[in-house]
């Protein structure tokens, strides 16, 4: 399992390549939770698009990053899924906490407008 | 064994054993879906067994021996004439006391380390049947049977 960070303001996108599994959850978990510490990154979107496997391990991973973004009014995106990834995200309900998005851009669009709605709410508690 | 399960003729049959290195989790997939392979199945049929397979012996490997001690993963799997695969995987470790409560979706016994508790929701929904026996300190044996649909 390989991760490729890009970085865009405050959003951070982890391209996962590879197969994501209980083995190699481990190194996915401290890999994305040392970047976005690194960056003060406040979303996340993961990116499957190159994810050729995943098990429930995978549910695991994503729950334990949203609950630290999440602490900080950061927003999950899951975007590039197979049917099978989607099936098993689905299952265990995920996309009732973050969103399912298409494509990358598409979902750094998304986030970007909820930074500008926060901004016009007055909604930056800083 | 005299070549028959119950009216389906055995194909072929194969045992792997490995230690409860979470390595092996892929080792074990792979095997398993290229000793299927000869039934010609679909891309969505080996990618739900090779999923349900890594489910089980991820728990396995997880929970079936104390931290640090090294034990054992069975993975046994038969093909038969009727397009079935039978899936066993077996450990010697301390068994499950509530297979019910264990087997329930997000039920994890450990809260702490982010596990979803799908595991055996993941294997019941990727395979067309799943049965667990197990007892406190007599390890835990998951039987997986898929199906494979008729080519036509």
């Amino acid at each position: 399992m390989q991760i490729e960070f890009e970085m865009t303001d405050d959003i951070l996108i982890a391209n996962l390549d590879g197969e994501l599994d209980h083995h190699t959850s481990t190194v996915v978990r401290e890999e994305i939770d040392k970047t976005v510490e690194a960056f003060h990154s406040k979303h996340l979107i993961f990116n499957f698009t190159k994810v050729t496997f995943m098990d429930s391990s995978g549910i695991g991973v994503i729950m334990g990053r949203y609950n630290k973004i999440s602490q900080l009014g950061g927003k999950l995106v899951i975007t590039g899924c197979n049917e099978y990834i989607d099936r098993i995200l689905d299952m265990a309900g995920i996309y009732t906490i973050a969103y399912r998005i298409n494509t990358v851009a598409e979902s750094i669009e998304k986030l970007e407008s909820e930074n500008t709605d926060e901004e016009a709410e007055g909604g930056d508690e800083r | 064994m005299n070549g028959k399960i119950g009216k389906n003729e055995l194909l072929n049959r194969m045992k792997l054993e490995f230690l409860n290195r979470s390595e092996n989790e892929s080792f074990a997939r792979v095997a398993v879906a290229a000793f299927a392979a000869p039934l010609d199945p679909t891309v969505e049929e080996l990618t739900e067994i090779k999923t349900a397979v890594s489910e089980a012996v991820s728990n396995a490997i997880i929970h079936a021996y104390e931290e640090g001690e090294d034990g054992m993963v069975t993975v046994e799997c038969l093909i038969d004439g009727d397009r079935r695969v039978i899936i066993t995987v077996s450990d010697s470790g301390i068994g499950i006391d509530d297979i019910e409560r264990a087997r329930e979706p997000l039920y994890t016994s450990r809260p702490g380390e982010e596990r979803s508790g799908m595991g055996f929701t993941v294997m019941e929904s990727f395979m067309d049947r799943l049965e667990v026996e197990s007892a406190p300190g007599e390890g835990t044996k998951v039987t997986m049977i898929k199906n494979l649909d008729y080519v036509l």
